[in-house]
């Protein structure tokens, strides 16, 4: 096995840094490496959180894992800012909640750029998951984008998810139906020291009236204050309730398959793209063809149809 | 490879002046970069084991309280330690020009001072970074 897998087995965090760089950069060396390491996957409990700009995500972060750590779990955090369009780069401020967790070796915390992904997510967030389960982390903890309506991918990656809600959003909870305020196996009504708790919590539940009828399930609705470390021991207590519940009803395996088959297609769809736009052969093709679009000389689908069948045959 | 320049951006001690820092971090991430930002009151061992895990490519470290020579060189004498010599360490603040030479001596390759265009550093660290 190669040193730097071993390593990273052992919980070496330069080994485990070292490798999220790798695959975050689609660096080659990245693929033998995780293919040592997989074997040892599948044991972390893995958490998504997800939520509105400023509904206090990181805050309830540091506190869930402050919480772990009393446990004796390891816990590792996938912080995920957006990356600007324009110029490539990314201002990631999430430790900023989390300063305390810096120097407890027990915690491991990656800030990552979505670099282009859709969803909430960043591309490699797959591989990093598998990088800090093999790692031996028992928790880990994947933050969204603050996300508006559509960025749903999290459930995809989490075995739990938790959506934030804040009190104060109004009617626009009852925007968030279709997208966000369905994928939650915990919501989590923050900030609950504010006025109006009562009415969002209320809100919830008769969406969740809704969407659980004929299930055996009811998800929960928890109200926390995250700042003051207020709700959380009870939102610990629904994730294990949550766990023991998908181990229960083969939901689990259900669950980690969706993860799996997410991934390969993720892969896929990468090596595809860069095979299509970034190797020679294609490239200059792909540019005449984008300027016969633009002179109206062929339409985009029969370009496409050009590209494929040559990938194809 | 997709290589992106990642870039730690922190405040050691107790100065709670972070304007200089969050300009910076922006310019940094306008020209491209990742940049990692940790807020205020960092230690040196912080700041350095930040570094690791993020696997960041350069450690900027803004001070305006004086006490450069003794932080500025913690930080640089833990990275040592901790074996992350292929980092490019850079600082910025209030530092007289008598002290930029030590500080370029304990490794702390830039320096830059009040008034330094932001695509100064940019340029700085894209020529310099080690990676």
């Amino acid at each position: 096995m190669k040193d730097i897998a071993k390593k990273v087995l052992s919980g070496d965090s330069h080994a485990i840094a070292r490798l999220i760089t790798l695959a975050e950069n689609n660096d080659p060396s990245a693929i033998a490496y995780m293919k040592d390491i997989h074997p040892h996957t599948g044991k972390a409990h893995v958490i998504g959180i997800t939520g509105v700009m400023g509904s206090g995500k990181s805050t309830l972060i540091y506190e869930l894992t402050r919480q772990y750590r009393k446990h004796g779990k390891n816990v590792g955090i996938i912080a995920i800012d957006p990356t600007s369009p324009f110029s490539g780069g990314a201002l990631l401020g999430d430790r900023v909640r989390m300063m305390e967790l810096a120097m407890d070796e027990g915690v491991f915390i990656r800030s990552m750029g979505t670099r282009g992904m859709l969803g909430g997510l960043a591309s490699a967030v797959y591989d990093v998951v598998e990088i800090l389960d093999a790692s031996g982390k028992d928790v880990i903890i994947v933050e969204t984008v603050g996300v508006g309506q559509a960025e749903v991918d999290v459930i995809k990656i989490a075995d739990t998810t938790l959506v934030i809600i804040v009190p104060g959003l109004g009617d626009s909870i009852q925007t968030l139906k279709a997208g966000v305020m369905e994928i939650a196996d915990i919501y989590i009504v923050n900030k609950a020291d504010r006025d109006g708790v009562e009415q969002t919590v209320a809100e919830i539940e008769s969406l969740v009236d809704i969407s659980c009828s004929g299930k055996d399930r009811v998800t929960p609705i928890l109200t926390t204050i995250a700042k003051q470390g207020k709700g959380i021991k009870e939102l610990i207590k629904e994730i294990e309730n949550h766990e023991k519940y998908l181990k229960k009803t083969k939901e689990f395996d259900v669950q980690r398959r969706i993860r799996y088959e997410t991934e390969l297609i993720e892969i896929i769809r990468k090596r595809l793209m860069n095979f299509i736009f970034d190797e020679e052969q294609f490239k200059y093709r792909v540019e005449s063809l984008i300027d016969q679009i633009s002179k109206k000389e062929i339409d985009p689908h029969s370009a496409a149809k050009e590209i494929l069948s040559k990938i194809l045959k | 490879m997709e290589k992106k320049i990642r870039v730690l951006v922190a405040k050691p001690g107790l100065d709670g002046h972070d304007r200089g820092a969050k300009v910076v971090a922006r310019a940094l991430r306008d020209a491209g970069m990742e940049v990692i930002y940790t807020g205020l009151h960092q230690t040196a061992e912080m700041v350095v084991e930040t570094a690791i895990q993020e696997d960041v490519d350069v450690v900027g470290l803004s001070l305006l309280s004086g006490a450069h020579m003794t932080l500025f060189v913690d930080v640089a004498r833990l990275m040592k330690k901790k074996g992350l010599d292929d980092v490019l360490l850079v600082g910025g603040g209030i530092i007289p020009e008598e002290d930029i030479s030590k500080l370029h001596k304990e490794g702390i390759a830039g320096v830059f001072g009040p008034g330094t265009p932001c695509e100064d550093i940019v340029k700085f660290i894209k020529e310099n970074v080690k990676k």
